[in-house]
């Protein structure tokens, strides 16, 4: 019973994120829409049930981190960390303009919750490699996430990321892929493929692989953290199967890298997840 | 060399990357060696048209920049005409020791492409905001380096990169510029061209600064002020008879590029004028920053590239040549 409140609260979060990523996104008329939506649902269970972060201690020495390599979803990330306190909202409504927190890409500079800065796709993985190895080696107890895109998985540094945190058995490491199956250009498959799939190279790389069959759904991301935080001496990978744009029903029908909605459309899509939001937090009780 | 100024300051309302584009498909229509390579950037130079009008020639690498480069040297050893994109942060960053020793260093011809140059990338922010990626190619010895302004200039680069034996990096604007040129227009590489006389200071710009430049000459002929203004496209191989020309007959250089003073089109004028003809210069452009997200006008003001920072450079210039 406890589980299931939980989780039910973790989906009003996931929704609120999506809500709240759009309108972040409509406030200045375009952007990354399809790989914010894709990871609401990750974030939600992250920030919302799994990680040990304060809002008003954002870099406390024990915290988990959370490196969103694919840095272009920042908006989500954004509507995720304002959800949670470290910073009104509003704020976050000055995306990309000139002067802003917040950035198109998430960086640590400029922003209130963000570990480390992304953007070049690739960069992300490794710089948590490295703060998963340096809090270790300072006796820190702590998990460091990193979530990454199935096209950003193309990177050459991915698997030399992959390969270093394999040898030196960083256990307190969890990567997330998001399988949105979509890069910029059009389907993974079509732009460039991963062979037997990501999941089989890493696990041909040491990882232990979780292969999350709906990674639009917490509750299973939920349980796939769980399993992954009893596996010792190897990082673990999540495989989150999941869908490029969820949510906001312009970007979900293209699976279209950037939006660039007319005004009507974007009021439409946040209108339906105003409602999608209501209908989630009447669910059960 | 034969082109027509336009210069009226008019936002173009085509795409400036379509003049690589479209250039592309009249070129591969000639040349079947030549082929497009990019790095699920694609749509970003509007490259979908070479992938539907030559599918065979269309090379989808993927996000992994390094390969892509170096596979492109590949394809050249075999007389292949490789034209590769990605975005300029990128080109010049994340793929350069490849560029450097696969390309450069082994003398194998591959057309570099970066998009977004500098201030042009706009609300993509510092990420992808490339203020050193022209400097980057030009110290790869015998790289060639363009800076093209517009749609016109771009189209007419692309072509005459074909019969280029070296490598080459050419920064491509998307979108956010003005027309100078008109179609058809006709340029050489290696040859800057004078678009204003004057004798009191040059300006030597390239890129978006054209059109500032352009601008700063009509607000300086105002006050009486006469420069010259130069149009170097081309950063390496430099012009050099044209610098020293103009340092030599108006005693002054404003050089006026969207990138960093330190490593580019600045750098370039003052390495040739400080061993051949010492002359007052002052360098329009970053000096010692990164990028952010903001309008292309808003960053033009915020690092010091309108017509009017130029202008005042000009009067500055003059003032220290008297001196
Ligand atoms: C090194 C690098 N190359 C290219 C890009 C440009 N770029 C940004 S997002 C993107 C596509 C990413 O696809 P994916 O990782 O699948 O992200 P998602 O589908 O989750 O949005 C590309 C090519 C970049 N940011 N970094
Ligand atoms: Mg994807």
């Amino acid at each position: 019973m406890e589980k299931e409140k939980m989780i039910h609260e973790l989906k009003v979060f996931a929704a609120e994120i999506r809500l709240e990523t759009l309108k972040i996104i409509a406030s200045l008329g375009s952007g990354h829409v399809g790989g914010s939506m894709s990871i609401a649902d990750a974030l939600a269970v992250l920030y919302g049930a799994v990680m040990n972060v304060d809002p008003n201690d954002p870099l406390k020495k024990d915290r988990d981190w959370c490196v969103l390599s694919k840095g272009h979803a920042g908006p989500a990330m954004y509507a995720t960390l304002g959800l949670k306190g470290y910073y009104p909202i509003e704020e976050a409504y000055t995306l990309n303009r000139f002067g802003s927190s917040f950035p198109s890409h998430t960086d640590h500079l400029m922003t209130k919750g963000i570990d480390l800065t992304t953007g070049s796709l690739g960069q992300g993985i490794s710089e948590a490699v490295g703060a998963a190895l340096g809090n270790r080696m300072q006796g820190i107890d702590s998990h460091v996430f990193v979530i990454i895109g199935d096209g950003e998985a193309d990177e050459g540094q991915v698997w030399e990321a992959a390969q270093f945190a394999a040898h030196y058995k960083l256990d307190h490491l969890i990567c997330l892929v998001d399988a949105n199956g979509r890069q910029l250009d059009g389907s993974v498959d079509e732009v460039m493929s991963h062979g037997k799939g990501i999941g089989a190279k890493f696990d041909a790389f040491g990882w232990k692989v979780i292969d999350v069959r709906d990674g639009n759904d917490v509750g299973q991301i939920y349980d796939a953290i769980t399993e992954a935080y009893q596996i010792t001496g190897q990082p673990v990978v999540l495989i989150l199967n999941t869908v490029k744009g969820k949510g906001a029903y312009f970007a979900e029908e293209t699976g279209e890298h950037s939006s660039k909605p007319s005004a009507e459309v974007m009021s439409e899509a946040i209108r339906r997840l105003e409602a999608d939001l209501e209908n989630i937090r009447k669910e059960v009780r | 060399m034969n082109y027509t100024l336009i210069g009226k300051h008019e936002k173009d309302a085509r795409d400036c990357r379509d003049g690589y584009a479209n250039a592309m498909l009249k070129i591969m229509s000639e040349n079947d060696r030549v082929l497009h390579i990019d790095c699920d950037l694609a749509g970003c130079v509007n490259a979908t048209k070479i992938k539907k009008a030559y599918p065979d020639r269309f090379i989808n690498a993927g996000i992994a920049e390094a390969n892509a480069m170096s596979m492109s040297c590949g394809l050249a050893a075999t007389g292949m005409i490789p034209f590769m994109h990605t975005f300029g942060v990128f080109a010049g960053r994340r793929m350069f020791d490849q560029a450097f020793l696969s390309a450069g260093y082994s003398n194998w011809p591959v057309h570099v492409v970066g998009t977004d140059p500098g201030v042009t990338a706009a609300i993509n922010g510092a990420t992808h905001m490339p203020f050193e990626d022209g400097g980057l190619y030009r110290i790869v010895p015998n790289a060639v380096v363009l800076d093209p302004c517009d749609y016109a200039q771009a189209y007419s680069l692309t072509e005459k990169l074909v019969d280029c034996k070296s490598l080459s990096y050419m920064r491509l604007i998307r979108r956010g510029f003005k027309t100078v040129y008109a179609d058809g227009s006709d340029f050489e590489i290696g040859k800057g061209v004078v678009l204003k006389e004057g004798n009191d200071a040059t300006v030597i710009a390239s890129g978006i600064m054209i059109d500032n430049a352009l601008k700063a000459y009509e607000l300086l002929e105002t006050e009486d002020i006469h420069v010259r203004v130069i149009d170097m496209f081309t950063w390496k191989p430099l012009d050099e008879q044209l610098v020293l020309k103009a340092a030599e007959e108006t005693g002054a250089i404003v050089s006026a590029e969207n990138h960093f003073v330190g490593s580019g089109l600045g750098s370039a004028i003052a390495n040739l004028l400080a061993e051949r003809k010492p002359t007052v210069q002052e360098y329009i452009g970053i000096h010692n920053r990164y990028g952010q997200v903001g309008a292309q006008e808003e960053l033009e003001k915020e690092y010091g590239l309108t017509a009017e920072d130029i202008a005042a450079a000009v009067r500055k210039a003059i003032e220290r040549k008297k001196m």
